[in-house]
């Protein structure tokens, strides 16, 4: 099959959230015939539920169409979706670095938000060809004209012609769609040059093994070649190629220059095939590898721990299929005396290990109990000896400890100018450092700041959220570490250490979060029979303490009526929370309670 | 061979006004609508009549609402009609609530007249500013007047509904109380603390955590809990059961029942029943259940039918005997599942008993004091796994 590169279009669609990316995905799948309306299920491309609940794409996907143009020709498009949350920054770019062109969709009442910018610079700086959509003009409250004028003065991308659409009802669709023939240019590579294919993606499929998805670059790749990846090194002999239909693998004969598509080649591990990798042909291989390259590394670590213990190996099973799509993912066991085995994983962020315990829970069926995320500290002992820490657990005795050093990351927060004040508070508050601040335009500053990543790990994006009412964004890329005061918190309950309750915390707020944490873990832990003295500790120093009071009470007095089932619903219920509960000592502690170091910021 | 005992429970929707902590089936209706309602609860127990015929009615428990929101003669065509379909023992215990403001004389009369035998007040508090913030239609003088009424209609046996826990409510104003209502000598009197239920007007203004300031605080209400049994008994009533006190011999016939395994049959919208091991309750829309048409089988108006299994018989055994202070048998126990009691429950029977919750004294097993005082922490643990 010969595929004539004038007529592929590569391009991905980039918006705020809520702007309509996925419906305008699913309208230009729907018009180009690949699925007929009655077949699609709203929002093809976000095939996990988790994804459709939450409204937010966390693997990239891709689809390929054929569009009959006006001008007679049939094109290709290659529609590449991406994630949308900094978790996945790295991501992101490799899914961009993939297209030649991107639509921002604009919502035609909202106008241009803060996500909607970071993620068009983003997409410039991959030299991408932007060009803009304007989106639910079916509202009472668009304002399309007003919109295209915001775009080109803020943005400076010519927009007074930007197709003006309702994905909704489908209106003026088929403006889309020229556009992208017109606008996204046609990609270049030589099909006869060494291959060099970028990955963008891999997924485990229990038969084909791992299906790597790819943007070939330069040359072409068919069955039977043999294959290397750049980064790691591994050599596989192609298996397969081909390019994605709806939901479905199609197999074609080769993937030359321009094209996006899949490989498959017997490749057990995810980890072989990292994203961002260039796979190069064994016997004629390129020079050198397409830039971007990193190797992902976990950000934050937690303990995951079945809730019913018998339940362990169903846990480390899951943890393996889970991995098997999902590079960044790490875990490895471990044992706390509170909660038993389990394992201290690692994730990019604080959404990537919500995003794992969800898919855990919903799709294996597993209750799990999760411990405080951390970071990972370096312990520098006074033998020489260097610790890298994931779990405050296995901090070593003060006495050997020569100093500590905790990560920084560089982050960018965009902004509008009265929001800086704020937001300045805000990383004041973190411990953050000032490095600067710059205007992009007249109303619009990018604010510079080292801030310790364990400052903004749990709670710091909805701060931000929340004082700048959604305006600023987060971007940020971890720097390098730093010596820091850090001392280990510990969580006394009735007398007796729970180690799963123990944290690494900066000196200067080990006091207030000691207290809010006993605070808080007085109004989780239930009353019992007995008084439970819950206390915070750092070393043998106790700084903070509250109480739980003795039970005296507990009765259902009336049951109306006869309804014996409203009475038994209640005893099952306070028997289920029974369950979810852990036992120290003479005391049981809620499950909850292990994740409750979280949310102490709320109040 | 003996007839089998059957309860009977007759559910009225129907209030004058919603009390404002009440999550209960029951709302305001016109004359017309009380009218339609009563024809279609006689349709339903002649229909069910047709049932029970090899069972003895021992009880009959008029509930609601406020079933003296009806006009005594349809409270009569009510009870004409079960007796007419039903066949009911001649001492059976005939109890209707009754909210005191909804009395007059010609209903006395009327309700003398059913048959009905125990009369039910809800009376609550003593104290004006206590009924008002509760949403209670009557005064504490309306309920003297009814109470004397009762009693001037030869009506020997009447139960006080009482509440602690109240808003505003002291432990002086709730002693009062417990003192004006031992002086009128009922036969029996009830008492409840104050729960939250969601979906109440009392929800919305206490049950947040700044709502719940506004009530008693715990050591006062836990107080108020201790100065009912001991008033109470100081009075001559004796704690049968979790929330109900009686003068001797004055126990709640019908109530027993339920903690005991008894069948019951409930009757009107939304009336839980128990017979042949199955628990059920009538459908409690209130559009659907007046708009079916009423006939022998009588299934298509259950909903939420269940058939115990012989684990759900064993625990509801013991979370059920378990409120009343005598507590349950052990022989009892061994005659119905034919099997020992302290070996399926030995486990929790042992962990009770230890945390000084439970105690054994042959052939009764009881909770304590302190027991009854946590009795959703030891019956939660008799479900079985």
């Amino acid at each position: 099959m010969i595929v004539d590169q004038s007529k592929i279009r590569n391009f991905c669609i980039i918006a705020h959230i809520d702007h309509g990316k996925s419906t305008l995905a699913d309208r230009i799948i729907e018009k180009t015939g690949l699925l007929t309306s009655r077949e699609m299920q709203s929002q093809v491309l976000d095939n996990m539920d988790l994804e459709r609940e939450r409204g937010i794409t966390i693997k990239s996907q891709a689809v390929r169409t054929v569009y009959k143009a006006n001008d007679g020709n049939e094109y290709i498009f290659n529609l590449i979706d991406t994630p949308g949350h900094v978790d996945f920054n790295y991501e992101v770019s490799r899914s961009l670095a993939a297209c030649d062109g991107a639509i921002l969709v604009v919502d035609a009442a909202q106008g241009i938000e803060a996500q909607t910018l970071a993620n068009v610079y983003m997409a410039l700086d991959h030299d991408l060809e932007v060009f803009p959509v304007i989106n639910k003009v079916d509202l009472p409250s668009a304002d399309p004209d007003l919109v295209a004028s915001e775009i080109e003065d803020v943005i400076g991308i010519e927009a007074h012609d930007a197709p003006r659409i309702s994905a909704k009802v489908g209106l003026n669709i088929e403006d889309v769609l020229e556009a992208i023939v017109a606008k996204v240019p046609a990609p270049e590579g030589d099909p006869k040059a060494p291959l060099q294919a970028l990955i963008f993606d891999s997924i485990y499929d229990s038969y084909k093994g791992v299906i790597v998805f790819v943007r070939i670059k330069e040359g072409s790749v068919k069955k039977g070649d043999p294959i290397r990846m750049m980064a790691t090194g591994a050599v596989e002999e192609v298996v397969d190629v081909g390019y994605f239909g709806a939901g479905q693998f199609i197999p074609c004969d080769e993937l030359s220059a321009g094209m996006v598509g899949y490989i498959t080649a017997s490749i057990k591990n995810v980890k072989d095939t990292r994203v961002g990798d260039t796979i190069t042909l064994n016997n004629n291989p390129c020079e050198k590898a397409l830039p971007g390259y990193k190797k992902v590394t976990s950000m934050v670590y937690c303990g995951l721990y079945p809730a019913d213990g018998a339940k362990y190996n169903d846990l480390r099973e899951a943890l393996e299929k889970l991995q098997l799509n999902d590079a960044s993912l790490f875990f490895e066991p471990e044992t706390s005396l509170a909660l038993g085995f389990g394992f201290r994983c690692g994730f990019l962020g604080l959404l990537h290990l919500e995003v794992i315990q969800e898919r855990l829970e919903r799709e294996y069926n597993l209750d799990l109990v999760t411990t405080a995320p951390g970071v990972v500290y370096k312990v520098f002992k006074t033998n020489g000896e260097v610790i890298e820490l994931t779990n405050p657990s296995n901090l070593p005795d003060p006495s050997e400890i020569e100093h500590m050093e905790e990560p920084i990351v560089s982050a960018e927060i965009m902004l509008t100018k009265e929001f800086v004040g704020s937001i300045m508070n805000l990383c004041q508050e973190r411990r953050g450092i000032y490095l600067g601040m710059e205007y992009i335009e007249e109303n619009r500053a990018i604010l510079k700041y080292d801030l310790p990543l364990n400052e903004i790990i749990y709670d710091f994006f909805d701060a931000l959220k929340s004082r700048s009412r959604g305006y600023a964004s987060l971007d940020y890329d971890l720097k390098g570490y730093v010596p820091s005061k850090l001392v280990k918190l510990d969580i006394l309950i009735n007398k007796e250490e729970v180690d799963a309750l123990s944290f690494i915390v900066h000196a200067d707020s080990a006091y207030e979060r000691g207290r809010k944490m006993c605070e808080k873990l007085k109004e989780e832990i239930p009353r019992h029979l007995f008084e439970i003295p819950i206390q915070a500790a750092v070393g043998s120093k106790v700084i903070a303490r509250e109480t739980v009071k003795a039970m005296r009470k507990d009765v259902l007095a009336k049951c109306y009526g006869g309804d014996i089932s409203r009475k038994r619903k209640l005893l099952e219920k306070q028997k289920e929370g029974k369950k979810r509960m852990r036992q120290i000592g003479n005391v049981e502690i809620p499950q909850k309670a292990f994740m409750s170091v979280l949310k102490l910021d709320e109040d | 061979m003996s007839m089998k005992k059957l309860e009977l429970y007759v559910h009225i929707p129907f209030c004058e006004e919603k009390c404002r902590y009440c999550d209960f089936l029951s709302f305001r209706a016109d004359d017309s609508e009380k009218k339609a309602y009563v024809n279609q609860l006689i349709e339903e127990i002649k229909a069910q009549g047709q049932n029970y015929g090899e069972y003895l009615v021992s009880s009959i428990f008029i509930g609601g609402g406020t079933p003296t929101t009806l006009s005594g003669i349809w409270i009569l065509d009510i009870m004409n009609a079960i007796r007419e379909n039903f066949i009911v023992e001649t001492d059976a215990e005939v109890s209707i609530e009754c909210n005191p403001g909804t009395l007059s004389k010609s209903k006395i009369m009327h309700i003398k007249k059913a048959g009905i035998n125990r009369i039910s007040f809800g009376l609550q508090s003593s104290i004006e500013e206590e009924l008002k913030e509760l949403g209670r239609i009557h005064t504490y003088k309306d309920f003297l007047q009814s109470y004397q009424l009762a009693r001037e209609y030869g009506f020997t046996n009447i139960n006080v509904d009482l509440m602690s826990g109240l808003p505003n409510q002291t432990i002086d104003s709730y002693k009062t109380t417990l003192k004006r209502v031992c002086a009128l000598k009922p036969e029996h009197i009830s008492a409840y603390s104050l729960i939250i239920e969601p979906d109440t007007p009392f929800f919305d203004k206490y049950g947040s955590e700044e709502g719940s300031l506004l009530l008693p605080d715990e050591n006062i209400d836990r107080e108020m809990y201790a100065l009912t049994k001991n008033i109470l008994r100081e009075h001559g009533y004796e704690r049968y059961e979790i929330s109900n006190y009686a003068k001797l011999g004055r126990e709640c016939r019908h109530n027993i029942g339920y903690w005991t395994g008894v069948s019951y049959l409930g009757l009107g919208v939304g009336a839980s029943g128990y017979v042949m091991n199955r628990r059920f309750h009538v459908e409690s829309d209130y559009r659907k259940y007046m708009s079916v048409k009423m006939q022998q089988d009588i299934t298509p108006l259950y909903r939420d039918l269940e058939e115990l299994d012989i684990k759900a018989n064993m625990e509801e055994f013991m979370f059920l005997g378990l409120r009343l202070t005598r507590g349950v048998s052990r022989h009892e126990f061994n005659e119905r599942f034919g099997v020992d009691m302290f070996e399926v429950f030995d486990r929790q029977i042992k962990r009770n008993m230890m945390l000084k919750l439970m105690e054994y004294n042959s052939p009764n097993l009881r909770l304590t004091e302190k027991g009854l005082d946590l009795s959703n922490m030891v019956m939660s643990d008799f479900l079985l796994d």
